[in-house]
């Protein structure tokens, strides 16, 4: 999904937009977004009993931007929820992650953090076992003010590159738990300037992350640069016997990290 | 028929911006030192970027000007508004962060050939923000935008070296810091009068911005509790020789606040969501501008918190 191809192009069609219609495009881009990322598969929308969006009304931090996306029917193994896919129309690079759901997820509930530095809705599209699309989506105000989507610190960001954590309270078998995974990373979207050398710094971001119980995969992530400084990751699982919670953590220079915790 | 045409033309100008050259006022806050104070308010158009302090230092050889204003027009009034006190050249333009309403103004003084002035980090902070800054600021500023550049400083300062630039029997120091405000703020002491220019290390009456390190400007705002100084002129809100203390009482406490209770959320597995809309709302009614920018200080502290 994270074709180059088709993100330069597309990055080339959001910044021609952005020239034409200043900070916030008029056109929408979803139709032609859709065709790009789902050919002509049907998509159906306001899936609401089925998917919950929850976003800011407002960016607050146009670099920290939490999105929730909850199911609002079990999965199981005959009929689930085979990926989420999150669009942001008005990013540079619109289609910011795709998680891949494991059946055995229950409920699904997980979080993330994007940059959204314009108007835009969000999107998130599920795609369920039988290959069937259904979308539900919000609307994200731009912040105001001196808020940019770079970050705040980098070199502190740079210091602790690849440290990881993985956060939840005592888990009892057999019930829901949360879990967080945090990856220190900075997450360059290759769209800052060096003015220096008159070129553009190089996008170095996570591109996956994947989280297993006991060695068996839960949820794995593909993401791009919509996706925060620090990617962070939070999920509900329910541990069926006692066990290790593991993240394995690969970004776009090949470089790998890893973290697990014992519950 | 020529002035008759000047004057309907002045008049025109006048109205097509909220204030014209000849209302921005400058006020002297200690011998030979001028800002003029920036409203509290967004930027807009009609208040053309003019929402934090700029001002300048006149010395017996030349002038330095302590940023530059919140768009290349304000730039111009702040250059107008020099050149009617001296006409001594403009030989440094000092720029204590990086944000629009401290920066925009730079393009304005160009023809005077000043030496620009910042942090070390000042280059990289306005690399990693131009492109975003100038898409979003040429809609938030309208006519007031155009002719505004991103000057990056021609000379650094850096950490725990601070620098002294001499205006002609006038000295200066500059002092660069550790990741506060921003992880570029840079402020301005003259010697003489012991006046102190904090940029926007320290807001009075406006909601602080955290666009740095939560910890970090709290220890800055610790250090700056002991400053001997006379004068003090805060990025935003009145310069004055009594009243910053209580100011940066005030935003040490906010900041303290806000880490605690961002902290036992964090330790509670608590979320984003859940501490912008817990944290700190008590404090609503002590700060302009708070429904834009408090919840962003919590967002902004809760994911370096989350690092401890």
């Amino acid at each position: 999904m994270f074709n180059r191809i088709l993100t330069l192009l597309l990055v080339s069609l959001a910044f021609f937009n952005v020239s034409a219609h200043a900070a916030t495009p008029s056109e929408p881009l979803w139709p032609t977004l859709k065709i790009a990322y789902f050919g002509d598969k049907e998509i159906r929308e306001a899936a609401n009993e089925l998917l919950v969006i929850e976003a800011p009304k407002r960016a607050e931090d146009a670099a920290i931007v939490p999105i929730t996306v909850k199911s609002l029917v079990a999965q199981t193994a005959d009929k689930y929820i085979k990926n989420i896919h999150i669009v942001v129309d008005n990013n540079p690079e619109p289609y910011s992650a795709n998680f891949h759901l494991s059946p055995e997820l229950g409920l699904i509930d997980i979080s993330t953090r994007m940059r959204v530095d314009q108007y835009t809705f969000v999107r998130a599209i599920a795609e369920m076992n039988d290959g069937s699309l259904h979308m539900v989506s919000r609307f994200v105000k731009a912040s105001g003010g001196c808020s940019a989507p770079a970050g705040k610190d980098a070199a502190a960001a740079l210091a602790r590159l690849g440290k990881m954590q993985i956060r939840m309270r005592k888990p009892t078998v057999g019930k829901p738990v949360q879990a967080q995974v945090i990856v220190s990373h900075p997450n360059y979207n290759g769209l800052q300037f060096d003015q220096k050398s008159r070129l553009y710094i190089d996008a170095h971001y996570v591109k996956n992350i994947a989280i297993a119980y006991n060695d068996k995969p839960l949820l794995s992530v593909d993401t791009g640069i919509s996706v925060s400084e620090d990617p962070s990751i939070r999920f509900t699982f329910t541990p069926t016997e006692a066990g290790a919670l593991s993240a394995n953590v690969t970004d776009s220079e090949g470089q790998k990290f890893a973290h697990s915790k014992e519950i | 028929m020529n002035k008759l045409f000047h004057f309907s033309f002045s008049i025109l100008l006048t109205i097509s911006t909220a204030f014209a050259c000849d209302d921005y006022a400058v006020k002297e806050v200690s011998s030979g030192i001028y800002y003029h104070q920036g409203v509290h308010e967004e930027p807009s158009e009609s208040n053309i970027g003019a929402i934090a302090n700029v001002g300048f230092i006149i010395g017996e050889r030349c002038v330095a000007v302590i940023d530059s204003g919140g768009s290349y027009l304000e730039g111009t009034y702040l250059r107008q508004a020099i050149k009617n006190k001296t006409d001594l050249p403009i030989c440094y333009v000092i720029n204590t962060h990086v944000h629009p309403d401290h920066l925009f103004g730079n393009a304005a003084f160009k023809d005077d050939s000043p030496i620009f002035i910042g942090h070390k980090k000042l280059p990289a902070a306005i690399a990693a923000r131009e492109g975003f800054f100038a898409k979003t600021f040429k809609e938030t500023l309208g006519k007031a935008y155009t002719g505004t550049e991103f000057i990056s400083p021609s000379q650094t300062v850096s950490i725990n070296k601070p620098i002294s630039i001499d205006l002609g029997n006038r000295e200066l120091t500059l002092t660069a810091y550790s990741t506060s405000h921003t992880d570029h703020d840079l402020t301005v002491l003259d010697n003489k009068t012991k006046t102190l220019w904090t940029g926007d290390l320290l807001f009075m009456g406006r909601i602080p911005v955290m666009d740095g390190s939560i910890n970090g400007w709290i220890k800055t705002m610790t250090q700056m509790q002991t400053m001997d100084i006379n004068f003090l002129i805060p990025g935003h809100g009145e310069a004055s020789s009594d009243k910053w203390q209580h100011g940066l009482k005030k935003q040490l406490d906010y900041f303290t606040l806000l880490r605690d209770e961002i902290r036992i959320i964090i330790e509670d597995l608590g979320t984003i969501d859940q501490a912008s809309k817990q944290v700190g709302i008590l404090e609503q009614n002590s700060w302009e501008l708070f429904e834009h920018y408090h919840r962003r200080n919590v967002t902004a502290s809760f994911v370096e918190l989350e690092w401890e």
